[in-house]
């Protein structure tokens, strides 16, 4: 342990080197402009800057595309918020009520409780990864297929036991999601299916396309029907709106430590961060006392996906450090560039490149604060967006959102696939069908089937291996808990009724 | 997107009137971006080799203009492959094939033939090597089939990339050679894989080198045998005494499985002999680049280098043993 803090000490020494500052700060502007843009999501930008970064030490390196991808983090909350277009998947959640509050004129509070809970969440992640690292990474191993089933259970299971919504439409909105997410090749035989012959549909529908199409464009069609006013008018261009807002944030400490502890957790085990917004979000509805007002603009809403997102975004890179799996696009690309770098990501890379390791560590620390200050600043102008006329502005939303689809696969027929998305939401809305299960069914839909049914080929098919040990017998025991809550709470209640009587 | 490639290309305009000065023969050379295709997902190995030769060639400046690379991975790689196919006579693509070159379209029935590209050059060719968790007793590959005999039909579970690619076909091969069945477990990627077996999840893999040697510096997995005609020629210590030399073939313990996988690289069709040479001439320019070394070293990759007519006849025989392969294991899909 006291190892751990002097390495670190030893890391900022290397992080906090003038150079290595400005790298971050490039670094963060940089993700910034490219989490604004849908599509261009972290994992292009940084692949697209690696070759770049060769001629640099792969400490200085490393900082710099880490950077860039705390920076996209941070921008991904922006079109959540301003236009209802998350750019990455655990933005999704981060729309429920964020593009609410912008559209009450309070876009400025809402991506100041954004960027400072998404902060909060990657500064405690990163504490837990100084101070356990080791014991992290054997945690972490023991996830095989069936923990990872137990744990998407859980967060499919959170939603339809949360959902505000009749939880039939949640189901039925969250099977068209599976149904969708089943299209494209199927891992465990290798035969395509539900493509009927169209080498488009060779991919799947990609999760980006969906929401861009689904979010964005509907979004757009919505408010064109009900004339082309934009309702984020009353936003005014305000210096103090983040002094104002970070007075009210220390009222919801609880949400925040609930949502740190949800997101390490998921970080950790390999199931990441999208789960980890979907699920802290429905939980702090469940606990909240303002838990009603949840959907229509509440700042608890945005305080607690992102908290747990960047909880869960950071820890996750501690398995991608210590056992060589990425845990995201961008994580694989990074790795590829630590590979290029002579490092080889895997159990020896904390004792044998301590330096990197811990420079790195130390780069989170820096690059987070920095990054805080960064888009802090920038707060005033982007809500100040909102101002533009929306017959201005719906124009350029949809050139934004055609290119952001396009560079998903540099693919025409996804701009068709985008529109298709586009009217399939407008319908959804209109019906009240919610559209977060089926976002979530199509992110999650592919893994959790992968993971159900290699357990079942290992188990020779029996499906008591959903039971076979402690850790995932608690997990899918917690699901089946959450998805009946509806239920168990209405029994509890009845039953408390029936007690004095 | 556009802006950066923008940026790109005037960084890389501003190398190519360098080079151009120096080099005023003119044979073809790309005039703009060239997109580098990789049929498969971010983190694999042919991704790794992909983004490495874009970061050896952006960084000894040995093409005008820049290479970027793609990742389209859908349908097991098939897209990928119809994009190449159906970019007809464009010399500024290129893709770097795997296995998927011959076992996606038999596999899916996807229309789409290794003839339909213009064959470039083999890069290298990547081993296969039984993996074991390093807390089982099993220290030899004898000592492992023997347990397999022992136990029922698909008690051990194998862990592989994908389904009826490379590692299955190895595992069939495997299961014929010793005479029971394995159970096959197919994973998304190389390195989940390699982690599944540190966490106990699968009995065995049968991981590329380099997708597992991070486990095995580490000692958490043990090497049993590879499946090559002989042995690996590198001698750097990697875990205690032992090197990729001390891995014995899987021949000569008794298990008689060969097989190999080609890392190479094709263009669209009709293009031209003097497209396709430049692209031949910067791979070799490649291949001497100490950062490559360092890669082949790494993986243990084969340095087999191949372009022409020997290539193509290399690409032919692979077919042909692929066919074979796949039709006893029952892999064909019955479009073809």
């Amino acid at each position: 342990m006291l190892d751990n803090f002097l390495n670190l000490w030893h890391g900022f020494y290397i992080a906090g080197d003038p150079f290595n500052l400005l790298l971050m700060v490039v670094g963060i502007l940089l993700g910034v402009i490219i989490g604004v843009l849908p599509g261009l999501g972290g994992a292009n930008g940084v692949a697209i800057l690696l070759p770049l970064t060769f001629s640099m030490s792969p400490t200085s390196a490393i900082i710099l595309l880490s950077c860039i991808y705390w920076g996209a983090l941070f921008g991904g909350a922006i079109t959540s918020v301003l236009f209802n277009i998350p750019g990455e998947p655990w933005s999704v959640a981060t729309t429920f009520d964020g593009h609410p509050m912008a559209r009450q004129g309070k876009a400025g509070e809402a991506l100041t409780a954004a960027f400072t809970s998404s902060f909060v969440g990657a500064f405690v992640a990163i504490i837990m990864i100084t101070l356990v690292a080791p014991l992290v990474a054997s945690f972490a191993l023991q996830f095989g297929p069936a923990e990872k089933f137990a744990v998407y259970f859980l967060a499919f299971c959170s939603f339809i036991g949360m959902s505000k919504e009749p939880p039939a439409k949640t189901i039925v909105s969250m099977m068209i999601g599976f149904a969708l997410a089943a299209v494209g090749l199927d891992m465990v035989t290798g035969q395509l299916r539900l493509t009927f012959g169209f080498e488009e549909l060779l991919n799947g529908f990609d999760f980006l396309i969906a929401v861009i199409g689904l979010f964005g464009i509907g979004e757009i069609l919505l408010t064109m029907e009900e004339g082309l006013e934009f309702r984020g008018k009353a936003a005014k261009i305000d210096a103090k709106v983040v002094l104002r807002t970070w007075a009210t944030l220390p009222k919801y400490w609880a949400t925040s430590i609930r949502s740190c502890i949800i997101g390490c957790w998921m970080g950790i085990t390999p199931a990441g961060a999208t789960p980890a917004s979907f699920m802290a979000y429905g939980i702090a509805k469940r606990v909240s006392k303002n838990g009603k007002n949840f959907g229509n603009g509440e700042i608890e809403g945005v305080v607690a996906p992102e908290t747990a997102a960047h909880a869960a975004g950071t820890s996750a890179l501690l398995p991608m450090l210590a056992l060589g799996v990425p845990g995201s696009p961008t994580a694989a690309v990074l790795l590829g560039g630590l590979l290029i770098w002579g490092l080889q990501p895997g159990p020896m890379l904390f004792v044998e490149q301590k330096e990197f390791v811990w420079g790195l560590i130390a780069s989170m620390y820096l690059g987070n604060l920095v990054g805080l200050f960064v888009v802090l600043t920038t707060v005033p102008l982007f809500a100040a967006i909102l101002r533009i006329p929306f017959s201005i502005i719906a124009p350029v939303i949809l050139v934004i959102c055609a290119i952001g689809a396009y560079t998903v696969n540099n693919n025409v027929f996804d701009v068709v696939m985008m529109l298709v998305f586009g009217v399939i939401g407008y319908v959804l809305k209109k019906t009240s069908y919610p559209l977060a299960p089926l976002v979530l069914a199509i992110v999650l839909g592919d893994s959790a089937e992968e993971a159900f049914r290699q357990s079942l080929l290992g188990s020779g098919g029996s499906i008591s291996v959903f039971w076979s040990n402690p850790l995932v017998s608690t997990i899918m025991a917690l699901g089946l808990v959450a998805g009946f809550w509806t239920l168990i709470s209405g029994a509890i209640a009845r039953f408390r009724v029936a007690q004095p009587a | 997107m556009k802006h950066l490639h923008a940026f790109g290309l005037g960084a890389a305009a501003a190398l190519g009137m360098s080079l151009l000065s120096l080099n005023p023969a003119a044979a073809w050379e790309p005039t703009k971006p060239v997109e580098f295709i990789v049929p498969a997902g971010t983190g694999g190995g042919a991704d790794q080799m992909a983004r490495t030769l874009q970061g050896i060639i952006a960084k000894h400046s040995l093409m005008p203009t820049q290479l970027i690379v793609i990742n389209k991975s859908g349908g097991a790689g098939g897209e990928g492959f119809l994009d190449v196919k159906n970019s007809k006579a464009n010399p500024h693509k290129i893709v770097i094939t795997l296995s998927n070159l011959f076992t996606t379209p038999l596999a899916t029935g996807i229309p789409f033939n290794w003839k339909d590209l213009t064959p470039v050059a083999m890069l290298a060719l990547d081993e296969f090597v039984l993996w074991v968790n390093a807390e089982k007793p099993y220290k030899t590959a004898q000592d492992y089939v023997a347990a397999v005999k022992a136990a029922p039909d698909g008690t051990f579970k194998m862990g592989g990339t994908g389904s009826k690619q490379e590692d299955q076909i190895i595992t069939v091969a495997l299961e014929k050679a010793i005479g029971k069945k394995l159970t096959y477990i197919p994973y998304k990627g190389g390195g989940e894989v390699a982690v599944q077996l540190v966490g106990g999840h699968v009995d065995s893999t049968v991981n590329n080198p380099i997708e597992a040697v991070s486990q095995w510096r580490g000692d958490k997995v043990r090497p049993l045998c590879v499946f090559d005609e002989k042995t690996l020629p590198y001698t750097d210590k990697i875990q205690g005494d032992l090197s990729w030399s001390s891995i014995p073939t899987c021949k000569s313990a008794g298990v008689d499985v060969e097989y190999l996988m080609l890392r190479g690289i094709f263009m669209p069709p009709g293009v031209s002999q003097e497209q396709v040479d430049y692209f031949v001439t910067l791979f070799k320019k490649v291949r001497e680049t100490p950062e490559w070394q360092q890669l082949m070293k790494d993986g243990a990759f084969n340095q087999t280098f191949m372009a022409g007519p020997e290539f193509k006849a290399w690409v032919e025989g692979a077919e042909k043993n692929h066919k074979a392969l796949m039709q006893e294991a029952g892999f064909i899909a019955a479009a073809n």
